[in-house]
Parts: C-alpha cells; structure tokens; sequence
C-alpha cells in the first residue's frame, strides 16, 4: 500500500477513534466516584448538541457551546438529585437500572423538546468541505477539533483530581466511601458533583461531535455502547486510557475495512474486545491489583 | 358466585360489553384508513412529511363531506423504521382496527415484511416505499406509490454514460432500500457498459463514513452511487469531499428532501440524483398534467406546516388520492371492489408521475416519471442536459 494511501487510511482511524474516545472519559468520572456506569451518559452527548445547535441561531458559538455545557450539567445535577441521592446504600445494579430509565426519559423528553429531525452544529472552524492536507493525505478539521478537546479534557480532569481538593476528594469517595464519610467528606455532594462534570464533558463532547456525526434525539444509546466499550477496553475509570483505546479501536476498525468488506468492521471490533477482555479483564491497561478491588 | 361482590362484575362486564358493542355500531359510518409511517427514527425525514400530508388529506376531504359521505377516520401508527413493530402494527390494523387499507410503510425494508401480512389479511397495502421487489412478483393486495429503483438506477447509468464515467464505487445502507438499490445497480451494470469497482454496504445508523470513502479513494473510482434514506445521505456528501475526493456523487431518489440538503451544507453542491417533478414544480411547462396538482400540495403543505415539500410526502399524497378515486369509482368500501377499482386505474396524476395500474402493474409508474435534478445554491433545481 502506497504511503499516501496507508496515511489516508490512519487519518480516518483517527477520526473514528477520536469520536469513541471523547464518549467514553464522559463514564470514569462517575464511576470513580460511585462504581457505577451511568446508561444515560449518551443523553447528555445529545443534549449537549441539541442545546447547542438551538442557542447557536442567536449566540456566536463559543458561547452557544458554553450555554449548552452549562445547561447540561444542571441537568446532569438534577438527575442526581432527583434520582439517585435519596436512596440509602443502592446496589450497583440496582442504580445502572436507573439510569437506564434515566436514559429513556431524556430521550423522550428531548423527543418532545426538539423534534425527530436531524441537527447539525456548524463546524468549528472552516465548513461542511474543509479538508486539511498532510502528506498528501487528507482529514477534517473537525476530527483535530474532536481529539484537541479530548485531550484537554484528559488533562484538565488528571490537574483536577490531583491538585484540587474537590478532585482528591472525589477520589477518596471511590477508594472507600465509609472512610471518606468518617474524614468529614461529604460523600453526597461529590456524587452530585461527579454527576455534574460528567454531564458537563458529554455537553461538551456532543458539540465537538455534532458538525462530525450530525445530532438526532435518539442518537444517544448507539453513542453510549460505542464510548462504554472504549472505557472498558482501556479500563474502567481511567480516561487518559480511554482516550487511547477509542484511537486503537479506531484505527482496527478502519485497516479491518480496508482488508475486508465494511459489514465485517463492528464484528472485528467486538471480536477483537473479547479477546482483549479474556486475557486482561481489566482492559489494555488496568491494573490487575485494582481490578480485584472493583465491584465491576 | 358466593365471593362478595360477584354481581359487581357482572354488571361491570356486561355494561362493557354493551358499550363495546354501541361503539361498533357508532363505526359503521366512517371509512377507517390505517397509515404506519416512520414518523421517529432514522427515516423521519420520510414518515414525518408523509405523516404530515395525510394528515392534511383526510381533513381536507372530510371538510368536503368525506368519502361517499362516510367521515374518513385515520388510524396512524409510528413504527420508527423497525420491521418488527410495522408488523406488529399491521397484525393490528388488520385484526383489531379492520381497516380498509393501510397507507405506508415509509421504508422498503418494512414493506417487504408486511406484505404477507397483508396478503394473508385480504387488505389494500398502499407502499410509500421504492424497492422493486414489492411489486415484483405481484401480489394480489400490494400496491406501490413510489418510483421504481430500477428507474432510477437506469437514469443514474444514462447519466453516467453520457460523461464516460464507467468505473465507479457504490455505498448502501443495510436496509430494504440500499440493498434493493445496489442489488439494482449490479445488475444493470453490464449491459450499460458500467464496471462497479466496489461496492459496501453500511450499517443504517452508522456516523462516520471515512473509512468505506477511503477505500473507494484507494480504487480511484470515477463517481460515487450512494443507496439510503438515512441522514447518512448527508455523511457521505461531507466525508466524501473532507477526504479531498472530488469526483461526482450521485444519489437515489431517496434525496428528495431538503433537509438532506441543509445538512450537507457546501459539501451537497452538485451532487445529480433522478427524482419526481414535485420539487421542481414551478419550471414545469403549463400544461404539464402533473403541474396544478403539484403547485397545489405544494402551496397547502408549505401553508399549513412551514416547510419545504418532499417527494417522500408526495408518496404519502399518492397513495391516499389513489385510494380516495377507487373508494369513488367503486363507489363502496367493499375491500375486494376497491382494490379491482384501483388495478383499474389508468392516466391518473400524482406528485409521482402519471399512474396507470393493471393486474401485471401494482405500481403503474415508468421510466417517465422522473427528472434529473441537482444541488445548485443549496437548493433543487433542473439539471440542464
């Protein structure tokens, strides 16, 4: 394969790859500060971009962005607060069944918000036909824009929960709960909190997405399965390996397409996640001493 | 009955069963019509418009004193483009509603499986969706409104003749339509002198194209055919030229609403695609038979829900007016009479194309029926031979 041609083909893995990798951060927060895996993380994606493409037709677009990641993660606090903080010691499966209910009732919500028809944010920069030329290889602006803010993300939450004291926190909540209570941490405001960045990072996704993959009401569960098997292939809770293993599923899939015909890619992709998960439950890059303590 | 409050249920029961049996009663003066449209999903671009228009129809008809005088009542079912619920649906327009006929469904992948149902049913099924295959092999109670594949696929081949375009890539949903439509394509290749280099098929919901574009990018494809309805219609637009691919796009006639367009922005510039003359109504000549009809849907619907018309709306307002003259020409709603009145219909006009039926014929459009239209200025227009 000609080096163009082989550049041309990573190009489009990385685009993939960077769409699956800013789904899937949105998961570890929660889970690292709750152990559970929040279904209705693709709804907020939607929202996010819904919100966005509506305030856009009379905002300039960094700040209909902002108003949609504000927006979202008063919703996400909500959901918290509505759902989730008054019960008393749920299971874990117990709470994942709820915000798979979570998950329909935004969606439906959303249905009747907006309507059934297709959306698009603009592009961040150029249009619907930019195209950035490297090495006689092309790729679209957006797809830099989508793994740029991924990567900012990763490094911002990785300063926030070393260096501040609410992220430290967090991270005691997940290490053990009961102590942290014992500490004077109060446990409650940081799930609500976690609920509330998490949102937040899928608003801000779902925009980065939305010129990409267009925006649609019910767009959420596809994108949810897609970002859940990424977190669980790098290994759960850690996002700087989520981040690296949407690019690696991503590039698979698309060399995967480029030997055998595109009806094969998403049975490549789960085959390839099995295998993975047999030999190293804890995904690419999990710790097997960690895992053991996980309830997941 | 020795449980306390025995004679509570009976009385309850029996005062159910007299109002059920009132309610039936109270049925027998209106023309029940069943629609399953895919007005949620990833074919709402079809079954809203659709939804939208029959809608519209039945009112405007019941303002006029209904259906033989009969209030036409439409019972519409959403079935969000899965095959599962339109059969389900159709089980139950069929066996609980009855109803005369069921207009729809909006996508070829339902139509196929519902059709034995309705076969089986002995009701009208009026197709708003465009594969071959549902009218070929004929059955006795399943009509089409919608333009062949076939057609298309042989206006798209005429077109690429012309511009000696013969090795070309071809990308296609996983559905009823984009299969139908590639299965089409390979076929009529040969003998119009068409060399399919490659040819993919993709999941109907899938976001990113970039990977199958490469591939044709790798083959250096002289055009592109892509076969769906999804908004993927709008994906392959921008990822083609995103990845720097300049070479002509050409699309079905599942193009055929602007919102596909809006979608793609830039990137639907110049793409060719065959359609019905609904969306270029205004520069047909006068006397056209299709024209007043057309400016006439037209205006109402643009009036009423302030929005461009669709030829997938167009489909919907063919097969409610195809019923509405064979329930007048039959002049009952006699299921078995109606469906001889509309294999009997002949020169009738629609947002189509001129329709004429016969028991051979279950879906009465010919290569006529289309224009080839392109993408100028964001907008449908006349491609100029």
């Amino acid at each position: 394969m000609p080096l163009e041609q082989l550049l041309q083909y990573f190009f489009a893995g990385i685009t993939e790859g960077a769409i699956y990798a800013i789904i899937a951060i949105g998961f570890n927060i929660i889970y690292n500060t709750t152990g559970i895996i929040n279904f209705a993380q693709g709804e907020f994606l939607v929202l996010g971009g819904m919100i966005a493409t509506s305030l856009a037709v009379v905002l300039p677009l960094p700040l209909a962005v902002a108003g949609a990641v504000a927006a979202t993660m008063v919703v996400g606090a909500l959901v918290d607060l509505v759902f989730i903080r008054w019960l008393a010691s749920p299971s874990v499966l117990r709470l994942v069944v709820i915000t798979i209910g979570v998950s329909i009732l935004l969606r439906e919500g959303m249905l009747h918000a907006w309507d059934e028809k297709v959306r698009a944010l603009r592009n961040f920069t150029g249009t619907e036909i930019s195209s950035v030329r490297i090495l006689g290889a092309h790729i679209a602006p957006q797809a830099l824009w989508v793994l740029g803010i991924a990567g900012l993300i990763v490094a911002a939450l990785a300063l926030f929960f070393r260096y501040t004291l609410a992220g430290r926190a967090m991270r005691a909540c997940a290490a053990n709960r009961t102590a942290a209570r014992l500490c004077g941490i109060k446990t409650r405001r940081l799930v609500t909190l976690s609920f509330c960045l998490s949102a937040g990072i899928g608003a801000l996704a779902g925009c980065a997405l939305s010129p990409l993959t267009q925006t649609q009401y019910d767009m959420g569960a596809p994108l949810a399965i897609k970002g859940f098997t990424v977190a669980i292939l790098g290994g759960l809770g850690n996002s700087t390996a989520a981040v690296a293993a949407g690019l690696i599923l991503g590039l698979l899939e698309t060399f995967s397409v480029s030997l055998l015909p595109l009806a094969y890619k998403d049975a490549v992709s789960l085959a390839v996640l099995l295998a993975i998960l047999f030999l190293r439950p804890g995904g690419l890059f999990g710790r097997r001493e960690v895992q053991r303590l996980k309830e997941f | 009955m020795s449980r306390p409050l025995g004679w509570f249920r009976v009385l309850v029961v029996s005062l159910v069963l007299a109002a059920a049996a009132f309610l039936a009663g109270a049925q027998q003066n209106t023309v029940k019509i069943g629609a399953i449209l895919a007005v949620t999903g990833p074919a709402s671009n079809l079954g809203a418009p659709e939804a939208k228009t029959l809608q519209m129809l039945v009112d405007q008809v019941n303002g006029a004193g209904g259906l033989l005088g009969r209030k036409v009542q439409l019972v519409l079912k959403d079935s969000g483009a899965s095959p599962e619920k339109a059969i389900s649906f159709a089980r139950q327009l069929i066996e609980e509603e009855e109803v005369l006929a069921i207009l729809g469904p909006s996508t070829s992948g339902e139509s196929l499986k519902i059709k034995d149902v309705c076969q089986e049913g002995q009701t009208i099924l009026l197709s708003c969706a465009a594969a071959e295959a549902i009218v070929n092999p004929v059955m006795k109670w399943v009509f089409k409104t919608p333009q062949n594949d076939a057609f298309a696929t042989l206006w798209i081949y005429r077109y690429l003749k012309e511009r000696g375009l013969t090795r070309i890539g071809v990308v296609a949903s996983n559905t009823g339509f984009g299969n139908g439509g590639k299965a089409q394509l390979e076929k009529y290749a040969p003998e119009n002198g068409i060399q399919i280099l490659i040819a993919e098929v993709y999941d109907k919901e899938a976001t990113d194209l970039t990977s199958v574009l490469t591939k044709l990018k790798a083959r250096e494809v002289q055009a592109v055919v892509n076969w769906s309805i999804e908004p993927a219609q709008s994906l392959v637009a921008k990822n083609l030229r995103q990845l720097g691919m300049q070479v002509p796009l050409l699309q079905s006639h599942g193009f055929g609403n602007i919102r596909y367009v809006e979608a793609a922005g830039q990137a639907a510039e110049g793409i060719v695609f065959p359609c019905g003359r609904l969306l270029v109504a205004d520069v047909l000549p006068d006397g056209h038979p299709q024209k007043a009809l057309l400016l006439d849907y037209k205006k109402k619907y643009e009036a009423q829900f302030g929005e461009e018309v669709s030829t997938f709306g167009g489909h919907a307002y063919d097969a409610f007016t195809i019923l509405a003259e064979a329930v007048r020409r039959a002049g009952s709603t006699d299921p078995a009479r109606v469906r001889d009145a509309i294999e009997g219909l002949k020169g009738f006009a629609g947002t189509a194309g001129i329709f004429n039926f016969s028991p051979a014929d279950h879906n009465g459009l010919d290569m006529g029926s289309f224009e080839m239209l392109t993408v100028k200025g964001g907008k449908f227009v006349l491609l100029k031979p």
